[in-house]
């Protein structure tokens, strides 16, 4: 008999997460589940103080509690254990506390109750120094230093200039002018910070960690700890969200392991929410002084930042988003010259670390606010004036982005057709003035973000190991790290296309450092495109290998014979050879056998950033566009958000579920940033440290959502693929800021756009027009 | 050292006997004393719904009752739903609507969907929202969540005729 199977695609098929059954029934075990043999639990003591000298510690009453095994304090830990990206922070502070943050003593105990219990004896005696809150203030020649060793309170500095700025001035009809205060929010991921460390009796650490990069994870973790990053193993337990909040090393983690080190026992550490709220990191807040200029005929000329980021006490990736900001700035459409400058602050403030959109949020804002008020000023529909501005395929930004495959006019074609939107902003526009209370609006916002990679380490690749068993079921070992972002599906996906095998017969392993091949991490929407191309060069050796041998056994070339279905076929009429296990058994078992495994490691087409911030690092770029309606009441302030159109270039859709839920997901927590999420700091101090008073978006707010997959094809990526997760957040905010301004003429330069401010500026605006009239 | 109480009581159909401190909540009872880590803490305040669990056909914020309040009640948590044959139809719709990410509100998000399902069979879609707007999600944007317990609804309704 002859089985004939036909060529088919799994690709943009909709493909459920095969770590999703074990989620839904409550199996998963996440760290904040687990527990080892004679496991204790760890707690930290964190300072009340926002700036002060410890004038003493007694932990006496606390070590002398039964069932407390370690009391620590800096005088238990070397000073010189400095880690970070500035290398300004240590595990447990001594001598002097920086911010509310600070971690003063730990305790490993054999219950929770009784670690509090001791952190409740530990007492301290502080003498309060003056605080710094403002960036202004601290950059005062007589501001009391934070740190001895960084002057004037200055951390991590960036500046990028090209082009002729003055000539571009000169050329501008008009220039804008505003100062934009992005503020501070947090990831929020429903498990809260947890690690579990525990040391072998040869002193090898394992460390059960929430990381997203566990092999720069081993490399930034053992400077705070003094041991060999090599002798740090990293396990990877499923993780309750991360959203960038998990890719740097924070102080809970160095000192839950010091505490393992000091009990020689397992010890689990786990973050309360009040404790995440005010300890996990934060986006970074920024105050961005923007100048950008136009000529009379709508062709923007250039853009004049200067930004001051508030650094917080320690330095984390927060302070580093500049490198995505300026990006933002240089190439969300073209200009012909562009001046970057910013400075981080130290102040006594809780520290920012890395969140979904890294710093292109902040400066999103910024550019798509001013793009809307350009295109106003130069009597243009903001659609025109985009696609007038949009940079054509292939051209190339001022920092030295090649943009392949670029679709972003046409993506604000396809946003302005969808939503009728030129017809809508004009009618809304027409009845801002007249009597009512409720007022319509219809915003649109755009950016770029890398869309495959972003080389800011030395290397941006990602290792697999592919083999396959004697029943033709694949296991691929990656690098890549699962998050709950669905990367496992889309690498299943990617080998069950390759090699003609079941979806479900493919597993991926991914959590054990000494196993998988390095990866740099789950960052910069990389890990489809990265991880992808890896598995799929990885699964293609494989493939040659198993037809070089399918094909001496027919006494055909390899040419002629393809994988599908669980068989070897013909390629030209799709007629079985074999099945494909019985193949992989005879390559094992034969005389000279063999097995099939292969490996790859990728390195994505792209160059680090030389000098003056200039390289094409990334492989690939995407836009998107977002289109949000919405309806404000204007004696309230509430803006209720009814529709967002979405039009983003995915270069490919792999796994057509996993992309949509990754968009809603990403442009919910845009919603959130935009509308109600705020981490509110006063002096020092997290006033909102609850979900009660620190409100993300729940299931009744949220709005309708049409989203619209533009396929560019990518000739780098895996199958085409890009890289897809952050865009969809990075854009809403300005969006709904436009829309409020169709509807009301109301400009806000600091989200989030709260009913307080709101129906402050409705007022201030009605008092205003008030006085002219009089 | 808080005092200890026994309390009796039905978790997932069985019957447990346990000791706990008075002042002990459900959730801590469910995760220490039990062993039974589906149910999430998440917050511990009851604005999360993370540790949602049923309790005698009514669910509620585990995290906010006594455990001795459990004394001759019957409780279900996510362990529970499954059955022999397999996934729960809620469960399943949840898997295969894509509507699972990092997973961790899952537990508490599938107990109150079950639970509105079962009150409500002709919910309409504000019903729906309204009757999850205790469970945060930070993943999914909740849409494939409504589209989930819409197909659970629909399947309870062809049963039906």
């Amino acid at each position: 008999m002859t089985t004939v199977i036909e060529k088919d695609s799994i690709i943009g098929k909709r493909i459920p997460k095969p770590d999703a059954p074990d989620k839904a029934v409550g199996r998963t075990r996440y760290i904040n589940d687990m527990e080892l043999p004679l496991m204790l639990i760890g707690k930290i003591l964190h300072t009340d103080r926002v700036h002060a000298t410890i004038k003493s510690i007694d932990v006496s009453a606390a070590r002398a509690l039964p069932g407390v095994h370690a009391v620590l304090t800096a005088d238990d830990v070397p000073e010189s254990l400095k880690f970070g990206i500035a290398r300004d922070n240590i595990p447990l502070k001594g001598g002097k506390v920086r911010c509310t943050r600070d971690e003063i003593a730990a305790v490993a105990a054999e219950t929770e109750d009784i670690a509090d219990q001791a952190l409740k004896l530990i007492k301290v005696e502080y003498e309060d120094l003056p605080g710094l809150f403002d960036v202004h203030e601290a950059l005062e020649d007589d501001a009391p230093q934070i740190h001895d060793d960084r002057p004037g309170n200055k951390g991590l500095a960036y500046s990028h200039h090209s082009g002729d700025l003055a000539a571009a001035e000169a050329e501008s009809d008009i220039i804008l002018e505003n100062t934009f205060k992005v503020h501070y929010v947090t990831h929020c991921c429903m498990g809260t910070s947890a690690v579990l460390a525990d040391f072998d009796a040869d002193g090898k650490l394992t460390i059960y960690s929430q990381t997203q990069y566990p092999y720069n994870f081993k490399m930034d973790l053992a400077p705070a700890l003094n041991i060999h990053p090599g002798d740090i193993r990293v396990i990877q337990p499923p993780v309750g969200g991360a959203f960038g909040s998990k890719l740097d090393v924070y102080p809970f983690e160095p000192i839950c392991v010091l505490l393992a080190r000091a009990t020689q026992r397992p010890v689990k550490l786990v973050f309360s929410r009040e404790e995440e709220f005010i300890n996990a990191p934060t986006r970074q807040p920024v105050e961005i002084h923007l100048r950008s200029g136009v000529k009379k005929d709508g062709t923007m000329t250039f853009r004049h930042v200067n930004s001051l980021l508030n650094n917080g006490a320690y330095t984390s990736w927060g302070a580093t988003t500049p490198y995505v900001m300026m990006r933002t700035f240089s190439s969300h459409f073209r200009l012909q010259a562009i001046s970057y400058d910013a400075q981080a602050v130290y102040t006594n403030n809780p520290y920012a670390g890395s969140f979904r959109g890294y710093g292109n949020v902040q400066a999103t804002y910024c550019t798509s606010i001013h793009a809307d008020m350009m295109a106003e000023a130069v009597g243009m529909d903001p659609i025109s004036f985009g696609i007038k501005n949009a940079q054509d395929e292939g051209e190339v930004t001022p920092q030295g982005a090649v943009l392949n495959d670029c679709v972003f006019a046409e993506l604000l074609k396809i946003a302005g057709e969808k939503t009728d939107f030129v017809n809508k902003m004009k009618t809304y526009a027409a009845e801002r003035d007249k009597p009512g209370r409720i007022k319509r609006g219809i915003g649109i916002a755009s950016s770029i973000h890398n869309a495959g990679g972003a080389k800011i380490h030395k290397s941006d690749g990602c290792g697999t190991i592919l083999k396959l068993d004697d029943y033709a079921r694949a296991t691929i070992i990656t690098g890549a790290s699962e998050i709950g972002q669905g990367i496992d599906a889309v690498l299943c996906q990617i080998i069950s296309e390759e090699l003609g095998i079941p979806v479900k017969d493919v597993t991926v392993v991914n959590n054990d450092s000494a196993i998988g091949p390095w990866d740099v991490g789950v960052h910069a929407s990389r890990t489809t495109f990265i991880a992808g191309n890896s598995a799929q060069r990885a699964a293609r050796r494989a493939k040659e290998q198993i037809l070089n041998y399918a094909a001496s056994r027919a006494n055909v070339g390899a040419g002629e014979l393809d994988l599908r279905g669980g068989h070897v076929v013909q390629s030209k009429d799709g007629v079985s050879v074999a099945k494909l296990d019985k193949v992989l058994r005879e390559m094992h078992f034969k005389e000279d056998s063999e097995l099939v495994m292969t490996t790859d490691y990728y390195e994505p087409p792209s160059e680090p950033e030389g000098e003056n911030h200039v390289g094409d690092m990334s492989a690939a770029y995407s836009h998107a566009v977002h289109v949000v309606e919405a309806e404000i009441d204007t004696e309230t302030g509430v803006i209720t958000v009814e529709k967002i159109t979405s039009v983003q270039d995915v270069g490919r859709i792999v796994n057509e579920m996993g992309l949509e839920a990754q968009i809603e997901g990403g442009i919910i927590m845009g919603l959130g940033y935009a509308l109600s999420e705020e981490l509110q700091i006063e002096d020092g101090y997290v006033r909102n440290p609850n979900f009660r008073d620190y409100k993300v978006m729940t299931a009744p707010e949220i709005p309708e959502m049409e989203l619209h997959f533009v396929e560019s094809q990518s000739s780098t990526g895996p199958l085409g693929a890009k890289g897809i997760a952050e865009l969809p957040t990075i854009v809403i905010a300005p969006a709904v800021a436009n829309a409020l301004y169709n509807a009301t003429g109301i400009r806000i330069f600091n989200p989030p756009l709260t009913p307080e401010k709101v129906a402050r500026a409705i007022w201030e605006r009605d008092q205003g027009h008030a006085q002219a009239a009089e | 050292m808080s005092l200890k109480t026994e309390v009796s009581f039905t978790l997932n159909g069985r019957a447990v006997q346990v000791t706990v401190p008075v002042d002990m909540n459900v959730l801590t009872m469910l995760r220490d004393e039990l062993n039974m880590t589906g149910t999430k803490y998440a917050c511990g305040e009851g604005e999360c719904g993370a540790c949602t669990v049923d309790v005698d056909g009514e669910t509620i914020n585990s995290c906010l009752m006594y455990a001795v309040d459990c004394e001759g009640r019957a409780i279900t948590t996510i362990e529970g739903l499954r059955t022999a044959d397999g996934l729960d139809p809620m469960q399943k719709a949840f898997v295969d609507h894509g509507a699972i990410q990092c997973g961790f509100c899952m537990p508490g998000m599938i107990m109150q969907a079950k639970h509105l399902v079962a009150k409500n069979p002709n919910m309409t879609d504000d019903d729906l929202r309204r009757g999850l707007e205790g469970n945060v999600c930070r993943c999914t944007g909740y849409y494939k969540v409504f589209d989930a317990v819409k197909d659970v609804v629909r399947g309870t309704a062809e049963a039906a005729e």
